[in-house]
């Protein structure tokens, strides 16, 4: 658990339960709070911060929630005459309109490029109500071939990137391999089997250790002795 | 003999030990147990996620799926495995009670899976299920206005008592028993669920509520407390043979 101190060095973050007051007087509502006669009271389980006036929670569980532009990983679920239909592990199945490829595909050519259980990362297009659509149009993005999927919570996937990917690109260096992070949580790693292991290893480290001081660190330390803590 | 004593020494209104923990079942989005002494329930939360078929699906909020199972071993004669006409009813109202907490709005047409299993029975199983399934559904991040508690108040004879367990439900003195389970929400004190079975003088049932609401109160407490990372284990350990 964090010490004293490290929590001190942040801004003040607590956990809250759903239904609990946070605090009280002239503080408005931000993301899962609503304000009760003077009280800021607790939508959901997570951390919760107040900057100035403001106070929101943090989410710390629960599923992946679509937001337009994040990058994501799927799976291929189905095909339909103008698409496919994917699954990003998220509150809706989302579809990949072939409209939103880069290239010419023929209609009838749609397994050719990416069949049942096929693997690509996308990008959110937009969130409609009671649908996500995705879109190939932009930099990176495409089929995964070979390599690993690992699974992590979303909200931890953060950490796991870094301040702008600081950490990702330490394991990538450290590591030896390609990695690319979905928002979602899901994480493609592609080197060779034993790199592969070791970033695997070195990202189940992060998202267990996500809330300790000098993470970097362990990490530097983790990738220098090959693997072991 | 009138009932002036609980059979097993407990005060009137004093709750069984108690044992709540939350991420119990690392695969699910949320978990926790609650346990009132010998009764043990776990509940698994899985969701908003899409449902299907279709037709299941209702286009303006969430759907809320309660599955109530009792283990074949968690009663002296062994249960049935499976849905019976009992575990229907308790999980519908289960999921009647969560669902009056619950944000629907937020991805309609989708589903929230709370799975409950009774691991161990002891009178009140439907509360510890009620408490754990309140609990994993807020450590699944899911988006809701406040808790919700349990508990069971009976009438054993002409006493109010919090927290029946299996010897006092049977009891069948005087004027007998009475078993009255109550959900209550945190904040707003509602009662989103509330059955009786036996019979009560509506002149008694004030001191019902009232029971029920103390109870709930110090549920509570261990709901929030296991929430924020605490084990909570008061049953004493079994005795070195």
């Amino acid at each position: 658990m964090k010490t004293e101190e490290q929590e001190n060095n942040r801004k003040e973050r607590k956990l809250v339960v759903p239904g609990e007051v946070i605090i009280e007087g002239d503080y408005l509502p931000g993301d899962f709070t609503r304000n009760e006669s003077g009280k800021i009271i607790a939508n959901r389980y997570g951390l919760a911060e107040t900057t100035g006036k403001v106070v929101k929670i943090i989410p710390v569980s629960g599923v992946f929630e679509p937001r337009r532009g994040n990058t994501v990983i799927g799976r291929i679920e189905d095909i339909t005459f103008n698409g496919w239909i994917i699954d990003i592990d998220g509150p809706y199945s989302a579809f990949l309109s072939l409209n939103e490829c880069p290239r010419f595909i023929d209609r009838n050519e749609l397994p050719n490029f990416a069949a049942v259980g096929d693997v690509l990362s996308l990008k959110i297009a937009g969130v409609k109500k009671g649908g996500i659509d995705l879109t190939l149009k932009s930099r990176g993005l495409g089929t995964l071939e070979g390599g690993r999927i690992i699974k992590v919570n979303p909200h931890k996937v953060p950490r796991v990137i870094g301040k702008e990917g600081s950490m990702i690109n330490l394991i990538k260096d450290g590591t030896n391999t390609e990695i690319t992070v979905g928002q979602n949580g899901y994480i493609w790693i592609k080197g060779s089997m034993d790199d592969e292991k070791r970033a695997e290893q070195a990202i189940n480290l992060i998202v267990e250790e996500s809330n300790h001081a000098g993470l970097t660190e362990r990490i530097e330390e983790f990738l220098k002795n090959g693997g072991k803590e | 003999m009138a009932y002036t004593k609980r059979l097993d020494k407990r005060k009137m209104d004093e709750l069984r030990p108690i044992k709540a923990e939350v991420g119990v079942i690392p695969n699910a989005d949320g978990s926790a147990l609650f346990a009132f002494g010998k009764t043990v329930a776990i509940a698994a939360v899985y969701g908003p996620k899409p449902l299907h078929p279709q037709h299941l699906q209702e286009s303006d909020r969430t759907k809320i799926r309660c599955e109530y199972n009792m283990l074949p071993f968690s009663v002296t004669e062994r249960a049935r495995p499976g849905p019976s006409r009992r575990s229907k009813e308790i999980s519908e109202i289960t999921a009647n009670a969560l669902a009056s907490v619950v944000d629907l709005k937020r991805f309609p047409g989708t589903v929230i899976d709370v799975h409950i299993i009774i691991l161990q029975a002891n009178a009140s199983t439907r509360c510890a299920g009620i408490n754990a399934a309140s609990m994993a559904l807020a450590h699944a991040g899911v988006v809701m206005k406040e808790m919700v508690s349990s508990v069971s108040i009976g009438k054993i004879d002409d006493k109010i008592v919090t927290d029946i367990t299996k010897e006092e439900e049977d009891y069948n003195e005087g004027e007998g028993a009475t078993d009255i389970p109550i959900t209550l929400t945190s904040n707003s004190q509602e009662i989103v669920h509330l059955q009786l079975d036996g019979k009560i003088p509506t002149d008694r049932f004030k001191e019902v509520l009232k029971a029920g609401k103390e109870a709930c109160e110090k549920i509570l407490d261990y709901q929030i407390r296991a929430l924020k990372g605490e084990k909570i284990d008061e049953t004493k350990p079994l005795k070195k043979v």
